[in-house]
């Protein structure tokens, strides 16, 4: 598909998987999600590809990971509920460093809470869902057009560092219809294929091993237990387990410029409103009511968390975070800031209007004169 | 300028298509900024059903409707959730044979259903007359990107139906204008 289409997000995601080259998909389906899956359904077998629909969403996760071994770009879409049953074999693709793309179509949760509605309740999963220490990479939309550019780049992230990327949507963003470009062709970076005779786990200098595609003849043994560099289970090795989780972590530490995708607008501005996913439309309607006052750092790129770009604004006096959520990633945000927060949750589904903003401004201001660190204006 | 169209009747109905068929044509054949947006859960289905769309000339950042001043209203239960509180200067499109209540609001009675019925043999084209009614009642996007925008979301052998459709709610409209 070329040209100018009136999509919704999640077509416009299923787009940007087939651009990107993803011939497998397997799934479960579930609101927000589906119209991911039904486009994949419907589009799959016209390019060669494979869809399954699975038993349930640790089956999806399972024959995901599969997929990737046998060297096809893979990926699922799911939204809370599946995403909480796929953690385990996501701990699984961090720990065999398999390259694949889960999208996360959010609505409220807990539990099966709100299918219908819109929320960004499972960032903090995104990122710590599975057990162990990993470091992992998640975008965030907020357009249809980024749904399908972040879905694109999610499979080149996937491949480039071979780990498991995050495309945290939510129901807004899935489901409104925009205008959307779709271009000729999009930039693919291949994974890094093993080199015949080397040894499948020996890092490059980014500390990166070339993946050793099934059926190649690489004679390889994958596994979720602590390996050695032929692949081998070796649980027992303090040194070993150390060396394995530190590199792991640091392949996508270490590049987090690289991965770093954010917008800086007006970088003098005392005020600054931190954002990502659908709210970000409600900063940029109030930046636009207000003739462009207000700074906003816009985060495509939530993790890791691009710290750096805090330091974008050095005349901040106070932070204003809205999320769809009881203020996840400004806990985050404190992690790196002495600078007064002001946190503005909104639960239910629906986003932020500019009114509500408004009126965080004012508490911004009350939190710039007192100085407290942390002010949560509830709606 | 800025236009913000809310949707509304019951599931069935074709309101959701009619305002895809609205944000198709304002996307794809005109330079416009569009967003359309629509209500989801499980009385989409047979129970109540809204949509909006937004068309603008400049980029459109928040993406629901705020202060819509056209509606395109099918059902009762959709005029007292979305229609009862129009503002006075809005324009109102109602299908008279599902909708008891008037606003006080300038209101166009459109029978849309009745009208496909007995025109067309079947009320699936209701949706269609009222678009083709709403064009003629605000000047919102070219009739002839609306005309394409049907075509080309209709399926294949109901494309003059659907373009006699059209031009069934303009004519209806258009008497009373």
């Amino acid at each position: 598909m070329t040209g100018r289409e009136f999509y919704n997000g999640n077509t416009a995601c299923a787009e940007g998987a087939l651009a990107a080259g993803c011939r497998f998909f397997a799934g479960y389906p579930i609101t927000p999600s589906t119209e991911i899956a039904e486009r994949m359904a419907l589009r799959l077998p016209k390019v060669g590809g494979t869809f399954i629909q699975m038993e349930d969403e640790l089956g999806s996760m399972a024959a995901v990971i599969g997929a990737s071994w046998a060297g096809a770009r893979s990926m699922t879409a799911t939204s809370g509920p599946g995403f909480s049953l796929m953690q385990e074999n996501i701990g699984y693709a961090v720990m065999t460093e398999t390259p694949c793309v889960v999208v996360n179509v959010q609505r409220g949760g807990p539990s099966t809470g709100q299918p219908t509605m819109a929320a960004q309740g499972d960032m903090l999963q995104s990122r710590y869902g599975s057990h162990g220490d990993y470091s992992i990479i998640a975008l965030s939309p907020s357009s249809v057009q980024e749904m399908y550019e972040l879905t694109v780049r999610a499979f080149n992230l996937a491949d480039r560092f071979r780990t498991p990327v995050f495309l945290m949507a939510d129901e807004t963003i899935g489901h409104m219809r925009e205008k959307i470009s779709i271009p000729e062709s999009v930039e693919i970076i291949p994974r890094c294929e093993l080199e015949n005779g080397s040894e499948p786990c020996v890092p490059d200098e980014n500390g990166i091993p070339g993946f050793a595609t099934f059926g190649c003849g690489h004679n390889v043994h994958i596994t979720g237990l602590t390996h050695n560099e032929k692949g081998y289970p070796a649980t027992d090795s303090a040194e070993l387990h150390e060396a394995l989780v530190r590199r792991q972590v640091d392949k996508i530490e270490k590049h987090r410029k690289e991965i770093e995708d954010v917008d800086i607008v007006n970088p003098d501005a005392k005020i600054v409103f931190i954002s990502y996913g659908a709210p970000t439309r409600t900063v940029r309607q109030l930046n636009y009511e207000e003739e462009n006052i207000f700074g906003h750092l816009n985060i495509r790129s939530v993790w890791p968390f691009p710290s750096d770009a805090l330091s974008a604004f050095p005349e901040a006096e106070v932070f204003i975070i809205p999320e769809m959520n009881l203020g996840q990633i400004a806990k985050e945000v404190r992690q790196y800031t002495n600078i007064p927060i002001v946190t503005v949750a909104k639960l239910g589904g629906a986003l932020h209007t500019a009114d509500e903003l408004r009126h965080a401004v004012s508490a911004a201001k009350d939190a710039v004169k007192s100085g407290k660190p942390v002010t949560e204006v509830r709606l | 300028m800025r236009h913000e169209i809310r949707f509304s009747g019951l599931g069935g109905q074709g309101i959701i298509t009619a305002a895809v068929i609205l944000g198709r044509a304002a996307a794809l054949y005109t330079d416009s900024f569009v967003v359309q947006t629509q209500s989801y859960g499980p009385e989409a289905r047979g129970g109540a059903s809204a949509s909006a769309v937004i068309i603008s000339d400049e980029p459109i950042y928040y993406p629901k409707v705020m202060n819509p001043k056209l509606y395109v209203i099918m059902s009762e239960a959709a005029f007292q959730k979305y229609g009862r509180d129009a503002p006075s200067d809005a324009v109102m499109l109602i299908d008279p044979g599902y909708v008891r209540s008037r606003p006080s609001c300038r209101c166009i009675e459109v029978p849309a259903t009745s009208a496909a019925k007995e025109q067309l043999g079947k009320p699936v084209f209701a949706n269609v007359i009222m678009l083709g009614g709403l064009l003629e009642a605000a000047d919102i996007i070219s009739y002839e990107a609306l005309e394409h925008a049907v075509l080309d979301s209709v399926p294949k052998g109901t494309e003059e139906k659907n373009k006699t459709a059209l031009s069934i709610g303009r004519e209806i409209v258009r008497r009373q204008l």
